[in-house]
């Protein structure tokens, strides 16, 4: 079983690497980017549980570990 | 009076506190391993700099759950002096001993350079020895320095007087030209509500003799002889040996 993770900064933290990428990607043309804001992609393996017990894990996980609530915010997805 | 200076897999500046806190003050100290789950009657605790667990996933965050850091928590829950410089001030903030987080330099840059740094609050062990507004040249090396913490919390903070270093002019001034990373309200060190935990961006153990480029850093380990020799100079409610 497979869960995936989505980890970003809350819109009140400034995202100073996602501000560069978003120059840089400017900088090559594309005048339509407003702005870019970057995160962090986990993949998370797991023994086979009830996909509710499984989503409890992991946002156990994202909570405790992944994430740092003062800053970051996250999604947790199960995939079957 | 005994530092412990704890040493992750990842540190490097473990050393450096280690002969600044034995060799320029003077008193015992002790490396302790993070897998350690004992200060060994440690009078202060020092968690160094440097890139614990390489800096992986978030700055401190893995450091956090090293087993050592149950004892840091127990020692400073019962008032014990607790400095966590860097990397260290990073690891006391995931911890939660501190409040906040770091976030990149705001320039993405890792900043390298000796910086003014004033002291804003001199009621906490590791700036008693200090003068109030004294400003400091101590050096900065890092890449997440950028303090932040959530509106109503900086704001608690300054309420508090929890803020105890800023990044300033020589001459002592606040101002955003002298900010070097981007931190909130130019914060280069806070402390708790209990004052007994301090954790600062600089390395006042990287200046500490004059052939290093400053001395300025000395007085913040002195501060927490001075604080132990008279627990009513800082206001630690407990500062009784571990």
């Amino acid at each position: 079983m497979r869960a995936r993770v989505y980890v970003t900064l809350k819109p009140s933290v400034f995202d100073p690497q996602g501000r560069v990428v978003a120059d840089a990607l400017v900088t090559l043309g594309y005048q339509d980017v407003k702005d870019v804001r970057q995160g962090k992609f986990f993949e998370v393996e797991l023994a086979d549980a009830d996909p509710a017990t499984a989503k409890a894990r992991v946002t156990e996980m994202a909570d405790k570990l992944l994430a740092n609530p003062v800053i970051e915010s996250y999604r947790v997805e199960v995939l079957q | 009076m005994k530092f412990a200076v704890v040493v992750f897999p990842g540190s490097n500046s473990d050393y450096d506190a280690f002969y600044a806190a034995s060799r320029v003050v003077g008193e015992q100290a002790e490396l302790v391993w993070h897998k350690d789950t004992d200060l060994n009657g440690a009078d202060a605790v020092i968690l160094p700099g440097g890139f614990a667990h390489g800096d992986y996933l978030r700055t401190g965050a893995i450091a956090r759950f090293s087993p050592i850091m149950s004892a840091v928590k127990s020692f400073a829950d019962r008032g014990g002096p607790v400095l966590g410089i860097c990397n260290g001030f990073q690891v006391l903030l995931e911890a939660g001993l501190l409040p906040g987080a770091m976030v990149r330099n705001d320039r993405i840059k890792f900043v390298s350079q000796l910086v003014p740094v004033r002291v804003e609050q001199t009621d906490t062990p590791f700036t008693t020895a200090c003068a109030s507004k004294q400003v400091l040249r101590l050096p900065i090396a890092h890449g997440e320095g950028n303090y932040y913490a959530p509106p109503d919390q900086l704001e608690q903070l300054e309420a508090n007087r929890q803020v105890i270093f800023r990044y300033a002019s020589d001459g002592g001034e606040v101002g955003t030209e002298w900010n070097p990373n981007g931190s909130l309200n130019n914060i280069a060190g806070i402390c708790n509500r209990q004052r007994n935990v301090v954790g600062l961006m600089p390395h006042p153990e990287r200046a500490a003799e004059l052939p290093l480029g400053s001395a300025d850093g000395r007085v913040v380990l002195a501060s927490v002889v001075k604080a132990l020799q008279d627990p009513k100079s800082s206001r630690p409610q407990d500062l009784t040996k571990a």
